[in-house]
């Protein structure tokens, strides 16, 4: 640490004005043609007509928000800057890996009682499984973003290979769930390769638009290629997976049996949705373990020293090349068994869904949740599904509520909610036993 | 012979960096280069590496051309460089740092190799579980020579390793280079600004200027050299 103790600049209310009067300035201007003048329908021809009373109202909002939000950003600088000064370099207290296990634990306990709580309840079910969904397509983005350093903004295009593959497997040669589950996980890595190899050179902003061109290229094969994808039309009635061959509907195909009968219960459409439920999560639980233990092995802290340095790896004796396609392949896998569960679970599919926006909403909840971070991601993806759900009492507003919650995360937590990195210790001997005093010192 | 250069030229897109490099350095030695900045010391270093890879001429190590291979092959084949600005890897942890040195080695040696290195560097062992990027320079100088010698190397590249260094760590590392070479006889090639240092600890010298060699011998004979007394050592270097 430095001896010399930075003052830090107290900004004082009238600079505080000043700034949020320059922002008012701003809004203003902007103001004028967007709120301040409107065209009504007089009688066959248009009018403009003016709302400067809105206008006033927006003003002083953007006004007082400014204000709030730079004190915001201010006193937690402070406090930050406070706990620094004050952290003499040893860990007091609960260690942050272990509040994030015990985070951890409580939910997943929560997600494995949800279904039973609510076994009446539709909607509940149906938005778990969508928060499920993201989650797992965040783990997936994670070992692209977060752990390789690829800035891959076309992510969504995996997520629509593994969809169409299953759509089409099982529509056109009648392949079932769980024999289409590979292959598609397998469509979607071969995707990942393909992207990956023409980009291996690149980097940052330049990586990052390739990727995006990729994302559409794929979309816009799948609305014009009508014989292949039947277009923007998707493809319909494809088949929902089976437990061990029980089907979950009121009756069941010639030769197989239905969950119900088979189980002697009465028949109810809550089965199917909470089976479905328990599905995504065993996916994603499996997903999670299997990134989880790749990270600790030599590839994921590959993965890790390459977002790090690249040069530094090669000079390792570290193939840059096959690390980088490694990452593209099992991030690609597992989107594509995301879009897989996507469309046997909606039973139907479009080129609707996936769209840019799907991709920027899946690197949302990497970034959000803290790059890396396993636990982020769940916390991410439950924020960004849940809240355009509690927005729906905000009908046209929704969008607003959710930008701005994105916002408010960022400046509170600018490194994501969750950005501690868990090391993925492997120590020696003599260096286990040196650790295991220091926990001791410690506690 | 563990290294040769021989005319190696080098290109950084139209400039031409390096004109016809005769380099040799043999088994057990430490071999440095001095020169002024921008004389291409680092780019002769790093077009040992294959970056940027030699436009002509041949590179020989441990009798194999090594010219023509990508940059992670020659690692593999027994070179270890410390980069210039340590290029460790700051968000992972230090022992993290020394796992991925040692990624391309046996991992039977692991344990033997860890302990080595945190014999000879125990403030690496205190802070092993310490994120990297919060050490101190010269404690990630020795991190950064600590992760080379995990991978077993049998040839050490230094590229300025007391750039940058507090007067206490830059003696402390000239000592490591003569204690390398010495106790585990490592054969070193080192890249230096801090030429009387340098010269002192080496066994032989070339000096580099505009991209050529201009000078060799001896450490002993380059440092009573009076051109070399002239131009690195008495105009105002960091002797």
């Amino acid at each position: 640490m430095s001896a010399v103790v930075f003052a830090r600049h107290q900004i004082t209310p009238a600079e505080r004005l000043r700034d949020a009067g320059w922002v008012a300035f701003v809004a203003l201007i902007l103001g004028i043609p967007l709120i301040g003048l409107t065209t009504v329908d007089a009688g066959g021809s248009l009018e403009v007509s003016t709302r400067f009373g809105l206008l006033a109202a927006c003003v002083v909002a953007a006004f007082g928000g400014r204000l709030g939000l730079r004190w915001m950003i201010d006193t937690m600088g402070a406090r930050k800057l406070e706990r620094q000064r004050a952290d003499t370099g040893k860990s007091v207290g609960i260690s942050p890996v272990k509040v994030v296990n015990v985070i951890g634990w409580i939910a997943l306990g929560a997600s494995i009682a949800l279904p039973i709580m609510y076994s009446d309840n539709r909607y509940v079910v149906d938005t778990a499984t969508t928060v499920l969904i993201y989650v797992m397509l965040g783990w997936g983005l994670n070992v692209v973003v977060g752990l390789a350093g690829l800035l891959d903004l076309g992510y969504v295009a995996f997520y629509a290979v593994g969809a169409y593959s299953y759509a089409l497997l099982s529509t056109q040669y009648g392949w079932g769930f769980w024999e289409a589950l590979p292959v598609s996980g397998g469509l979607a890595a071969t995707f990942g390769i393909l992207l990956g190899y023409p980009i291996l050179r690149l980097r940052g902003d330049y990586l990052a638009i390739v990727t995006l061109g990729f994302g559409e290229i794929i979309r816009i094969i799948l609305v014009n290629w009508t014989e292949f994808s039947n277009g923007p039309n998707g493809i319909s009635s494809i088949p929902r997976p089976t437990l061990f061959g029980l089907e979950f509907s009121r009756s069941a195909a010639e030769g197989e049996q239905t969950f119900s009968t088979f189980f002697g219960i009465d028949y109810s459409p809550m089965h199917r949705l909470i089976f479905l439920y328990y599905l995504i999560l065993v996916l994603a639980l499996l997903t999670h373990a299997f990134v989880s233990r790749l990270r600790k092995l030599p590839i994921g802290r590959a993965w890790e020293a390459l977002r790090e340095d690249e040069i530094a790896c090669q000079a390792m004796g570290m193939n840059t090349t096959n690390i980088k396609l490694s990452a593209f392949a099992i991030g690609a896998m597992l989107g594509g068994f995301a879009g897989m569960f996507f469309a046997a679970r909606q039973g139907f599919i479009s080129p609707e869904s996936f769209t840019f926006t799907e991709s920027a909403i899946i690197l949302a909840i990497v970034v959000l949740g803290g790059m890396g971070s396993q636990m982020g991601v769940v916390l991410a993806a439950t924020l960004l599904v849940l809240i355009p759900e509690f927005g729906r009492n905000f009908s046209e507003y929704r969008m607003l509520l959710f930008g701005a919650a994105m916002v408010l995360i960022m400046v509170w937590k600018p490194s994501g909610l969750l950005s501690h990195r868990e090391p993925t210790l492997r120590l020696s001997r003599g260096g286990a036993r040196n650790q295991d005093a220091l926990e001791e010192a410690a506690q | 012979m563990m290294l040769t250069m021989e005319g190696v030229h080098a290109h950084y897109g139209h400039i031409h960096a390096l004109h016809g490099i005769d380099v040799e350095v043999q088994v057990g030695e430490i071999v440095t280069l001095i020169g002024a900045n921008g004389a291409g010391k680092s780019t002769l270093m790093m077009s040992l590496f294959g970056r940027p890879q030699a436009s002509a001429g041949r590179i020989v190590f441990d009798g194999e051309d090594i010219t023509h291979l990508h940059t992670h092959d020659i690692a593999r084949r027994g070179i270890a460089l410390v980069p210039e600005g340590r290029r460790i890897f700051p968000r992972m942890t230090v022992l993290e740092n020394l796992q991925i040195g040692a990624a391309q080695a046996d991992p039977a040696n692991y344990d033997a190799d860890i302990a080595r290195v945190y014999a000879m560097f125990p403030i690496l062992q205190e802070r092993q579980s310490q994120r990297a990027g919060t050490l101190s320079g010269g404690e990630q100088q020795m991190l950064a020579i600590g992760r080379a010698l995990m991978s077993r190397p049998k040839l050490l590249l230094l590229d300025e390793p007391s750039l940058g260094l507090a007067p206490i760590y830059i003696r402390r590392i000239f000592q490591i280079v003569r204690e390398l070479n010495r106790d585990h006889g490592m054969t070193i090639l080192l890249v230096e600004q801090n030429a009387n240092q340098a010269l002192k600890v080496a066994h032989r010298a070339y000096v580099l200027q505009h991209g050529e060699i201009t000078l060799s011998g001896t450490g002993a004979e380059l440092l009573a050299s009076p051109e070399v007394r002239a131009a690195y050592l008495e105009g105002g270097g960091h002797a």
